[in-house]
């Protein structure tokens, strides 16, 4: 597998600028004979097709949803984050980069990671230039604030909707595409296979989600920008529909999967109510800035308030045990994410966690309230209160919130090289799919700037370049008659049949909760050998009773969500394997994964400098062969490694 | 110590486009009242497969409220009977043991239902298509700080931008107008500096394609504002108005379009 | 297509014409109620109104303003008529279960209670204006008061050329037709629902137009409802009063004696 990240030489600041101008460009004239195909349309995908058509390119997008509009990118409510530096607090590209490897706790690529901060600012000018209502002060300049705990005020935000303001600008300039005619937007289509003719990527297989019928697309290079991979868990902050079965069959297809096991688990978010549950619910983690993480001292407590017995209120001062205060002092409740997860899932495993299922903790505002008063507290969280009352019908002012951590983002992704490129020749990926730039954890605002940084500035350079170097005289020359994209389309009805044909007892849905149940369990926040080992016996064996038991109910010629579900359960299955073997192979604790073996005397993550400085990129070697390992080193140039402490 | 609930739910079943469709009962036991109504829906899925039979095709994706592909009329209301609030956000504690829920799909000629609770929104898509952005090429953008916008103005923005496209306010008006959607992306460009250079044009070609799509009009009765999860008020419709009367007066002197 | 063609066409465009032929019907309505009242102030005063009615301008002028109004309507009801097809086919299929979230009444019932305004209107013209409504032709002095008085100015006849000027007896014609109890209560139900109308009409006619936000739309709104009820009652209080027999036939025009006796009296 050919791993070149063909970084470009060069000192590090001059890196992109000295590759934009050796990439190949494509005349004017002749952008029009080349095809693009874009899968996906969020904040990378919806920008890549955009741009690629203001250029003159004609693109072919793909997205499951009903509209282009509804991608996930819509969730994210935090902010952008840019080296703009408008609050002259001493921020610059540098900084944003070098904050950006350290919170990836030095498992990402430099280069990138420096590329992704120097675009930064020019996507926030290109988003106001769309519409995009930032917030602003009162003298008409944009506002920033300081988010996950940077020492710089340095993120965008549009109230608690950066991510769908980002979007939406994105669609709408997709949008003007589409009534130009230069997109063709595929909606209800979702990706089943990608198709390669001589080794490059030439088109793709998708199912009309309506009618049932398998098409063929041919193209001059495909765009993967198919998000991320956490409904793997089967509860996460994750919309229903996103999967991983475009970027699995990439994989599948030859395309190298980068650091699988990375995954973050956000802190705050809504506990689970019950096993009728399909979704968790994120909350800002602005929250703990006021307020105060706890778990009752014994777990005979945390049972009489489990039962509804004892009002959290009426737990005496000590028998309450401020978990994160005690055991990072200097950093408290605002302990990043994967610590402050971890720690409360501990206390949870012990028996003292609250909520009706015993996975919670609480998030207590008493002591604020009794502070600053509740009108302040209003002020500030007065949103998130409300959202919490809709959700669990406790009002937090009079009860402590409950917590509890969920996976919410997906660090690991297809490998690409410094042009986006994976293993695969012509295949791009982008946005959340790929593995770039967060290394082993990801800080927050940094997910939107990196599906724009992709969609815009990125990829719109590097497809130009890939299409250049294939000369005019390749342009349009692979045409689904082609006898690749007949195979490729044999086999994805094939699995569709076998799908339908099974006939077995257990819903898809089923299938995908005992899924999510192995892997939170035992590839979530806390990883061991032994854990992980049983996990890919648990998987292999819930993959063969999925072929054997499945049962889809309806027709495969009309809309079926049963079908759909069962496909994409199919390959997170598959995934998760890879996953838990991914985690079992990387001996280290750093960023979101965390192995029990590998921590401090007071539990504290321990990184493998030494023999982990890499991204492990897993080749697909058959079904009923183990995938096959290859590393890229990981060469820090300009910063240097340190133990990340927050005591 | 967890309230549940048995229920009788009315859900609209129509095979494909051209079905007629009709109303099926289904019983629903143990509900608890912390899932969501999108997660009973889930549940009564699991319960038809279970049986055999095909489950409740309905359309959804984020569960939190911002997407807007959830849709469905719960007892007659557009995202059911709570205010600002989306189907996939409404909780089963709004509702209580042993009630009759009817659920049916949006109810507009252009949303046709495609099966059962979802229905073809691509309409909207369209409107936007025609005239709902503001043109800037990616590298051609001057500094964001370049022209600051006054807090206000960028507030209003905001205010019109947070529409999420569910259709709604499509479902709620009688006359299935999408004056309010149509008119929230209108009031969020015109209202924005950037947004000046393509406004009479964004108007007229909005409103144009809106009226072709097959809508109704506006008959200003404010359904719409009261089903929308996102509080979009009527005043996004009377600027709408305005613009469209303004640039039919600019066009009609110099053509704009 | 035609900038106005595209103008006529569209919903929003239709709207802005149902709103400014509302508008120009909405003062109207006021202008001929404060005409009405006048009837309480003497049958002199109110006969004295329509004569100036009908002479500050010359005949040609008159019908000009009466093609107009008639025009307004035309327009007012075309705009409703239009977009009241395109909306029934923008919503083929109701809902089973159909429950308006918050829309008031009136609003709801604009186009019933603008048909029936409508056939009031029709009736109203062909009783008052045209005079041809069966048993109630005002030329027939043998059933009805005299159809022309004299004109009294401040308790003045008022004389021309050596002759009383004649006017038509307006104050007998309204008393003798509410007089008639369901023409009473048509016209009590046709201002009813001419209320309701207002109560969302002269409200959304601001909408229409583009001059109307949140603020504003609670205080129109409020505005519209006393206006609607103010026309009701400035309507309806002259049917009450007839049939409660405050209101009176004077078949002299209050020039309190007939006009065969003022001629007499002149005459000598």
């Amino acid at each position: 597998m050919n791993l070149d990240s063909k970084i470009p030489e060069g000192p590090l600041e001059n890196k992109w600028s000295s590759h934009k101008f050796n990439m190949k460009l494509v005349n004017p004239a002749n952008r029009r004979k080349y095809h693009v195909i874009v899968v996906g349309s969020g904040l990378a995908g919806g920008a890549a097709a955009a741009s690629l058509a203001e250029q003159g390119y004609n693109v072919s997008c793909f997205c499951y949803q009903d509209s282009p509009r509804r991608a996930h990118s819509i969730a994210a409510q935090g902010g952008i984050n840019a080296a703009k530096n408008y609050q002259n607090d001493g921020d610059s590209v540098k900084r944003l980069f070098y904050d950006t490897v350290k919170g990836g706790d030095y498992r990402a690529r430099e280069a990138n990671v420096y590329r992704l901060a120097e675009v930064s600012a020019d996507i926030i000018d290109q988003c106001v230039a769309q519409g995009v209502p930032f917030a602003r002060e009162y003298g008409g300049y944009l506002a920033n604030r300081s988010f996950g705990g940077a020492q710089v005020s340095r993120t965008f935000y549009a109230r608690g909707q950066t991510g769908q303001q980002l979007l939406l600008g994105a669609y709408a300039a997709l949008s003007k595409q589409i009534g130009l005619g230069k997109v063709k937007m595929y909606n209800r289509h979702e990706m089943l296979d990608v198709v390669k003719v001589d080794g490059h990527a030439k088109g793709i297989i998708v199912r009309n989600m309506i009618s049932g019928e398998v098409s063929r697309h041919a193209g001059d290079c495909v765009v993967l920008a198919t998000g991320g991979y956490g409904n793997v868990f089967f509860l996460s902050t994750n919309a229903q529909g996103c999967n991983v079965t475009a970027a699995y069959r990439a994989h599948k297809r030859g395309a190298g999967f980068a650091n699988p096991c990375y995954t973050q688990i956000h802190p705050t978010c809504i506990p689970v109510h019950g096993d009728q549950q399909s979704k968790l619910t994120l909350m800002s983690e602005s929250l703990r800035n006021d307020g105060r993480v706890w778990a009752p001292m014994s777990a005979d407590t945390a049972k009489q308030i489990r039962e509804g017995k004892l009002n959290p209120n009426d737990v005496a001062e000590d028998d309450r045990d401020y978990f994160l205060e005690r055991k990072y002092p200097s950093f408290g409740n605002l302990a990043p994410r994967d610590i402050s997860s971890r720690a409360a899932k501990e206390a949870c495993d012990e028996g003292r966690g609250v909520a009706t299922t015993g996975l919670g903790v609480f998030l207590d505002f008493r002591d604020a309230i009794k502070r600053d008063g509740q009108k302040t507290i209003e002020e500030r969280y007065g949103n998130l209160f409300e959202m919490y009352q809709c959700i669990t019908g406790d009002n937090p002012y009079e009860t402590p919130m409950m917590i509890f951590p969920a996976v919410h983002y997906t660090m690991g992704g297809l490998w690409v090289n410094y042009n986006l490129e994976s293993t695969i020749p012509g295949m791009f990926v982008g946005g959340e799919a790929n593995f770039s730039d967060h290394g082993a954890n990801r800080l927050g605002a940094s997910a939107l700037m990196q599906g724009l940084a992709d969609g815009y500035f990125v990829l719109p350079y590097t497809v130009g370049n890939y299409l250049g170097e294939q000369g005019v005289a390749a342009a349009g020359q692979v045409t689904t008659d082609h006898p690749a994209f007949a195979e490729v389309e044999a086999d994805v009805k094939g699995r569709i049949e076998k799908f339908m044909s099974i006939n077995g007892t257990e819903s898809p849905r089923s299938f995908h909760k005992r899924l999510g149940n192995i892997v939170w369990e035992k590839c979530g926040m806390a990883r061991s050998k032994e854990g992980l080992e049983e996990a890919i016996k648990e998987i292999q064996a819930l993959k063969k009773e999925f072929w054997s038991n499945l049962r889809v109910v309806g027709d495969a010629d009309s809309l079926n969500p049963e079908l759909e579900r069962a496909g994409r359960v199919a390959d997170f299955i598959e995934f998760g394997e890879l996953m838990c073997r991914d985690a079992l192979m990387r001996e280290e604790s750093c960023g979101g994964h965390f192995r029990v073996e590998h921590q401090t005397d007071d539990g504290e993550a321990k990184r493998d400098d030494d023999n982990f400085t890499f991204a492990g990129v897993w080749e697909y070697q058959g079904d009923d062969t183990d995938p096959q390992l290859h590393k890229e080193p990981l060469i820090y140039e300009n910063v240097k490694l340190v133990t990340r402490s927050y005591k | 110590m967890e309230k549940t609930m048995n229920l009788t739910l009315r859900v609209w079943r129509q095979k494909n486009r051209l079905d007629v469709g009709k109303f099926v009962e289904y019983q629903l036991e143990n509900i608890s009242e912390d899932s969501s109504f999108l997660e009973m829906l889930d549940i009564l899925s699991e319960q038809l497969v279970e049986g055999g039979h095909e489950p409740v095709a309905f359309d959804h994706d984020c569960r939190e409220g911002i997407c807007g592909m959830c849709s469905m009329t719960i007892n007659g209301m557009p995202h059911g009977p709570e205010n600002g609030t989306t189907a996939c956000q409404l909780h089963m504690r709004h509702f209580h043991d042993g009630q009759t829920i009817t659920i049916e799909p949006w109810r507009a000629k252009p949303f046709p239902v495609i099966k059962d609770l979802v229905v073809d929104r691509s309409p909207l898509d369209r409107i936007i298509q025609s005239g709902g952005f503001i043109t800037g090429r990616a590298g051609s953008a001057v500094d964001a700080n370049a022209m600051p916008i006054s807090k206000q103005i960028a507030d209003y923005a905001m205010d019109a931008a947070a529409c999420i496209g569910c259709g709604a306010c499509v479902a709620a008006c009688p006359n299935a107008s999408a004056m309010l959607f149509t008119a929230a992306k209108v009031s969020h460009m015109n209202s924005l500096p950037q947004g000046k250079a393509e406004k009479d044009r964004r108007s007229l070609a909005m409103v144009t394609t809106m009226d072709g799509e097959g809508f109704g009009g506006c008959t200003n009765i404010g359904e719409c504002e009261a089903a929308c999860p996102k509080g979009i008020p009527l005043d996004m419709i009377a600027q709408l108005n305005r613009d469209y009367a303004v640039a039919q007066v600019k066009n009609f002197f110099q053509p704009v379009l | 297509m035609c900038s106005l063609c595209s103008f006529l066409k569209s919903t929003i465009g239709r709207k802005i014409l149902m709103a400014l032929s509302g508008l120009v019907l909405v003062l109207f309505v006021l202008g001929h109620m404060l005409g009405n009242l006048q009837i309480f102030l003497g049958a002199d005063v109110i006969n004295a109104y329509a004569y100036k009615l009908h002479h500050v301008l010359p005949t040609s002028g008159l019908w000009a303003i009466r093609l107009f109004l008639l025009g307004t309507i035309a327009v007012h009801l075309w705009a409703a008529i239009s977009l009241t097809l395109d909306n029934r086919k923008a919503r083929p299929q109701g809902y089973d279960e159909d429950k308006p979230i918050q829309a008031s009444y009136g609003a709801r019932t604009m186009r019933v209670s603008g048909l029936i305004l409508l056939a009031f209107i029709v009736f109203h013209i062909a009783h008052y204006t045209a005079r041809v409504i069966p048993s109630m032709e005002y030329n027939d002095e043998s059933v009805m008061s005299p159809v022309e008085v004299p004109l009294v100015k401040n308790g003045h006849v008022v004389m021309k050329e050596g002759a009383p000027v004649m006017t038509f007896n307006v104050n007998d014609m309204m008393v003798d037709g509410f007089q008639v109890w369901w023409v009473s209560l048509f016209y009590i139900i046709a201002t009813g629902l001419l209320c309701l109308h207002l109560s969302h009409g002269f409200s959304s006619m601001f909408q229409s137009v583009g001059l109307r936000n949140s603020l504003w739309r609670k205080r129109l709104d409020k505005i519209a409802l006393i206006y609607g009820w103010v026309i009701f009652l400035g309507f309806a209080i002259i049917p009450v009063a007839t049939l409660a027999g405050i209101l009176k036939e004077d078949p002299t025009g209050g020039a309190g004696e007939p006009v065969a006796a003022i001629t007499e009296t002149l005459h000598k």
